[in-house]
């Protein structure tokens, strides 16, 4: 597998200047004859098939929800960042850039952050021009907030509903294509595989989730902006449709899967409360802009928060991390969580939690000041546990909340397999081992409106734009036949076990071993559980219904045998990554309970290359040359 | 203060860890398909804490299903945190149950009473056809927004975003509007199955802002017209979609859109 | 490229939210007229020779008399047709109601029984046009001719009594109660078009929904106070 990065050279401000204008152009004409299928209409998704129908592509969008405006990128509730330096606090491109690099650890490509903090500021003029009603200050210009992992406010939010209203722009923007019919949007249409002719990826087999039926579709190009896969973990912030199916067809079919077991744990979410739990709510970071988090000094202190005295409370942030305190990145905030819990220092029933405090806000400022700033996180915390956090802290307890690894794409956002290329969540994108809060919005949008749009001449350019294969051709009616195949042989097990009893089982075997804190032992355990699993899924599951109409069931059958085998390769990855960096922490790999990088040996991302079902994986390695900051230990104390 | 109770009762305020196991009745319409025959079936559940949410409570009804070698229920659901519109039980006659400001997947069963039979009907309007037991087809929704329900302006060609200041006041009024999750619970409450809420938050969310004022007129004019054209009813100020509107997004919004409309023709732009 | 449409003015006056606006301005004329007229009814109190010389002033102005009624009946038309066909195009959008027919939270009863209250309505000014204007003997459950009751003027002249047509119309305890049912169902039907109709005409924001919405109200039992009156007062004998 060859990993070429395409980084162009030179001067990091010149990079992405660069590219642009070597880049190949293609005619107004020519364009129109060029065929574009989109998979998914997140952030990514649906600002990518606007923009390319923009420029004259002919596009098909595809997603399995019933309306493009369902993505699950509409929960994501804190902001959006930008290096706008309105509040003329020393923000810049280069900080945001430098802020991103040293949160993910070091583990990113210089370039594509570099490229990421500069598109940045066109996102937020392009939303507003949309319609984004971004919070205001009196005067009437934009107002910003900070998040963790930053010392400046950059992030730019509508209440507690930044992920909606941008998804509702960037789905606005493609309706607006739709209508103008350039766009062809195929919803309820889930893409079950990727078509590959000569080395180029060349189609796509969905099915339409109402009727059952199944189609093949031609494309130039395809893009892939279908999102993380945060549910192999099966309890997660994602919504419950959220799946890796795609991306891993592809894997499949070829294209590198970039380091698989950087999974995001986000500090914040309400903690697990029983068995029957579908998922876990996240409760946005930017509540550790006024809430302080703590735990009883003594293991087992049962006593209520308001009885625990000043003087017997950790506010453990704040006391390793004093320069950050309760903004520090995520996975140290997890991390430090779990910590404190395996102390037995963890309060609610089950002692898995810590509070979030906004006692010493709600004084400073007062109840409606907070009320103004978080009152539908608030509403949302009391619906869910019954509790009022104006007067008793929340609990809190980290959960699976996004995907840092994806499939590997090169500085033009192409995988492995010329003609696919891969947006948004669903790519190994920006973020290193550890993404910052607000950023993935920016990624999102930053790959769907602006960079791809920019790129994918320099491939269509290539390719003539009459070669698009017959939907006929043998590669569309194999891959047919495989979907269709592996659809009945799901129907056909009739085992005893529920399709989600086998999912629940995976998320805690990797939830365990390959969560917030991983070691050999558990990882090998973990392969050899998942592997198992896999197995008895395959003779004992149930899954009811038929193929050919409306069948939720089998859905979710296929992302879950999906999941079975992804499960594997994160722990094979999280195996031989042998260091601990960002989101990754391996336990033999630490320092003063800090995670130990080993930037000799691991300074790379580390690509799978799937070989035949049985054997294992070919891990291939694409450098990490830092030539413009240096690679330094995170420091945020 | 929060209450402590012990019982599973209807109190919000019961606090985690002290609750007793209750059981419900469910009567749930069941319909195979879109141009077949619907019927009430009725369900026991299992044993609930009544600090699941409803949606959980149907998992776990449905997991039973699935055991027992029967059909699941088909419902829609993604998120299950309110926002992302597509989850719409009719539960006791009221589209996304009990309790102001909520969507169906933010229903607790702490809401409903031991033993209690609870009613669960698709949303209810000739423009939101049944596709399978609780699930409907809302693209119609989706029509009426390609009629206008954006600013048409391409990527890359925008000014600086603080080039034009927009009133906090006016920023906070398109944002109550365009918080909108698109559920279509407003028509499914509405007697006359009537959009207008939708429809009017679009138009003011896009109406309020400066961007969108070139385009104000004529895509409220479109998107009324669409609406109709779906086969919605027309508003009679019941006032029925507010109290069933997860983001209780106001009347008022109707009120624009009906003004913008009469605007519309004066200006020449209907 | 779409099959011609019909002009802007048509679409808008075929379209829901036009057909709404035209209600709500048909509305509103028949709630001034309902204002003028309870005005002149209370004119009985002033005693027989102001009502009677008003009422023959309307009569004797014809062409102002005729353009007046023609204008209310059109407008009485307008309303009706499109209340009519509104209610019949809501009634096809929701073919399936809810098991049990629950009442939707959040509405009021005058809201949900407009169609009601508004033929109930129509029925009533057939009714009290037939009975005090038309003055038609087979309604007025008196008996009477009420075309005889004249009053002679000192030069000669003479003029309808409507004076005593009223204290006579109301001595029947049918007629009062038809009147006064009537009357409460028309309060009813504004006390939500009065609030609704700002709705319709796009002023009905949130400073002015509240203030619409008691102002409704308390215009309604005004209009019923005013207008009940006129039977109060023959019942209680003050008119005689």
């Amino acid at each position: 597998m060859k990993l070429d990065s395409k980084v162009p050279p030179g001067p990091l401000e010149q990079k992405w200047e660069r590219r642009i204008r070597d880049g190949r152009l293609i005619s107004p004409a020519n364009k129109r004859r060029y065929e574009i299928i989109v998979a998914g209409a997140g952030l990514a998704g649906a600002s990518a098939a606007a923009a390319l129908s923009e420029q004259g592509y002919q596009v098909k969008a595809f997603c399995y929800h019933d309306s493009p405006r369902r993505a699950h990128s509409i929960a994501a509730q804190g902001g959006i960042n930008a290096a706008k330096n309105y509040q003329g606090d020393g923000d810049s491109v280069w900080r945001l850039f430098y802020d991103t690099v040293k949160g993910g650890d070091f583990r990113s490509r210089e370039a594509n952050v570099y490229r990421l903090a500069e598109v940045s500021m066109k996102i937020i003029d392009h939303c507003v021009a949309l319609g984004v009603p971004f919070a205001r200050e009196y005067g009437g210009l934009l107002a910003n907030r900070s998040f963790g992992g930053a010392l400046v406010s950059r992030t730019f939010y509508t209440r507690g509903q930044t992920g909606q209203q941008l998804l509702l722009a960037a789905y606005s923007s493609l309706m607006k294509e739709v209508a103008r019919g350039n766009v062809k949007l195929l919803p309820n249409h889930e893409v079950l595989d990727l078509v590959v002719i000569d080395g180029r990826a060349r189609g796509v087999v969905a099915r339409n989730l109402i009727t059952g039926e199944i189609r093949r579709d031609a494309a130039d190009a395809v893009i892939l902006a279908t999102g993380g896969y945060s549910n192999v973990y099966y309890l997660s912030t994602s919504g419950r449709a959220s799946n890796a199916t795609a991306i891993w067809r592809a894997y499949r079919r070829g294209a590198g899967f970039a380091n698989p077991s950087f999974v995001q744990i986000h500090p914040t979410c309400i903690p697990p409360l029983g068995d029957y739990q579908s998922k876990l709510t996240l409760m946005s970071e930017s509540l550790r802009n006024d809430g302080r988090i703590w735990v009883p000094k003594k293991p087992g202190d049962k006593r209520p928060p308001n009885e625990i005295p000043e003087e017997e409370r950790d506010y453990y942030l704040e006391r390793i991390y004093p320069a950050y305190g309760n903004l520090t990145p995520r996975d140290l905030a997890s991390r430090a969580a779990k910590r404190v819990c395996d102390d037995g220092r963890g309060v609610g029933p089950n002692g898995l939690g810590v509070y979030l405090d906004f006692s010493d806000a709600i004084r400073r400022l007062g109840v409606q000041t907070i009320k103004d700033r978080y009152g539908n996180l608030f509403d949302m915390y009391r619906e869910i546990t019954g509790e009022n956090a104006y007067e008793t802290p929340m609990r809190i307890y980290p959960a699976v909340h996004y995907t840092i690894g994806g499939l590997w794409v090169d500085y033009d956002l192409m995988s492995t397999i010329p003609g696919l290329f891969v947006l948004g969540e669903a790519n190994f994108s920006d973020h290193g081992a550890n993404r910052l809060g607000a950023s993935a919005l920016m990624q999102g949008l930053a790959d769907g409106y602006f960079i791809l749009p920019s790129t994918i001449a320099g491939y269509l350019a290539d390719i003539p734009h009459d070669s698009r294969p017959p939907t006929d051709a043998p590669e569309f009616a194999e891959a047919e036949e495989q979907v269709r195949n592996r659809l009945r042989k799901l129907l056909s097990i009739q085992g005893r076990r529920t399709v989600r009893d086998f999912h629940a089982r995976l998320g805690k075997i990797l939830w365990e071993h390959c969560g917030m804190s991983r070691n050999r032992s558990g990882l090998e355990k973990a392969l050899q559980a998942v592997a198992a699993l896999r197995e008895e899924f395959w003779q004992d599951a149930r899954v009811p219904g038929d193929e050919e109409s409306l069948n939720q069931s089998l859905e979710d059958a296929a992302r879950v045998a999906d999941f079975l085998e992804l499960g594997e390769l994160i722990a094979r990855d999280a195996l031989t990554r042998e260091e601990s960096c960002g989101c990754h922490f391996r336990e033999e790999y630490q320092a003063e309970g800090e995670g130990l990088r080993n930037d000799e040996k691991f300074a790379h991302v580390a690509v799978w290359e799937f070989q035949e079902d049985g054997k294992t994986p070919a891990r291939h390695e694409e450098p990490l040359r830092y030539e413009f900051v240096k690679m330094a230990a995170r420091n945020y104390k | 203060m929060i209450r402590r109770k012990k019982r599973g009762g209807r109190d919000a305020g019961t606090p985690l860890g002290l609750f007793r196991l209750m059981k419900v009745r469910l009567k749930v319409w069941r319909q195979e398909g879109p141009n077949k025959p619907g019927r009430f079936e009725t369900y026991e559940t299992p044993e609930l804490n009544p600090n699941m949410s409803f949606l959980e409570m149907l998992d776990a009804v449905n997991e039973e299903l699935i055991r027992q070698g029967k059909e699941p229920i088909a419902f829609a659901h993604d998120c299950r945190e309110g926002i992302c519109g597509t989850c719409g039980i009719t539960i006791n006659g009221q589209p996304h149950g009990p309790g102001k400001g909520s969507a169906t997947c933010q229903i607790y069963m702490r809401k409903f009473r031991d033993g209690e039979t609870i009613t669960l009907e698709p949303f209810r309007a000739k423009a939101f056809p049944v596709i399978k037991d609780l699930i409907v087809d809302r693209s119609a929704l989706d029509r009426i927004i390609l009629r206008g329900g954006f600013i048409s302006v391409r990527a890359g060609s925008a000014p600086d975003a603080n080039t034009i200041p927009i009133p906090k006041r006016t920023a906070d009024l398109a944002m109550e509007a365009a918080q909108c999750i698109g559920c279509g619970a407003c028509a499914a409450a509405c007697p006359n199955a009537s959009a207008m809420l939708f429809v009017g938050a679009k138009a003011s969310h896009l109406g309020l802002l400066p961007q969108g004022q070139p385009e104000r007129f004529s895509r409220a004019a479109a998107m009324a017209e669409q609406m109709e054209e779906e086969g919605f009813g027309a508003c009679r100020a019941y006032g029925a979609c507010e109290e069933a509107c997860p983001k209780e997004i106001k009347l008022e919004v109707i009120s624009r859109l009906n003004r913008d409309f009469t605007l519309a023709l004066l200006k020449g732009e209907l | 490229m779409q099959a011609r449409r019909a002009t802007p003015i048509v679409r808008y006056a075929f379209s829901a939210i036009g057909r709404k606006v035209i209600m709500a301005v048909t509305g509103l004329a028949l709630t001034l007229f309902l204002l003028l007229h309870m005005l002149g009814n209370l004119q009985l109190f002033v005693g027989s020779e102001s009502i009677n010389r008003y009422a023959h002033f309307l009569h004797s102005n014809l062409e102002l008399l005729w353009p007046a009624r023609i204008f209310l009946l059109l407008c009485l038309c307008l309303h009706i047709w499109s209340a009519v066909s509104l209610a019949l195009e809501n009634k096809r959008a929701r073919p399936v109601g809810y098991e049990g027919n629950p009442v939707p939270p959040g509405t009021t009863l005058a809201a949900r029984t407009m169609m009601y209250t508004g033929l109930a309505i129509a029925a009533f000014v057939i009714y009290h046009l037939l009975h005090f204007t038309v003055r038609a003997p087979a309604v007025n459950f008196a008996g009477q001719d009420f075309h005889a009751l004249k009053e002679a003027l000192p030069w000669g002249e003479e003029r309808a009594d409507v004076y005593r047509m009223v204290a006579l119309g109301f001595h029947q305890p049918v007629a009062v109660l038809i009147y006064l049912a009537g009357v409460g169902l028309l309060c009813f039907h504004l006390s939500h078009g009065l609030s609704a109709m700002f709705q319709s005409l796009g002023v009905r924001d949130r400073n002015w929904r509240g203030r619409l919405d008691r102002y409704a109200v308390w215009f309604s039992w005004l209009l019923f106070l005013g207008y009940a009156a006129v039977p109060a007062a023959v019942i209680s004998g003050w008119v005689k």
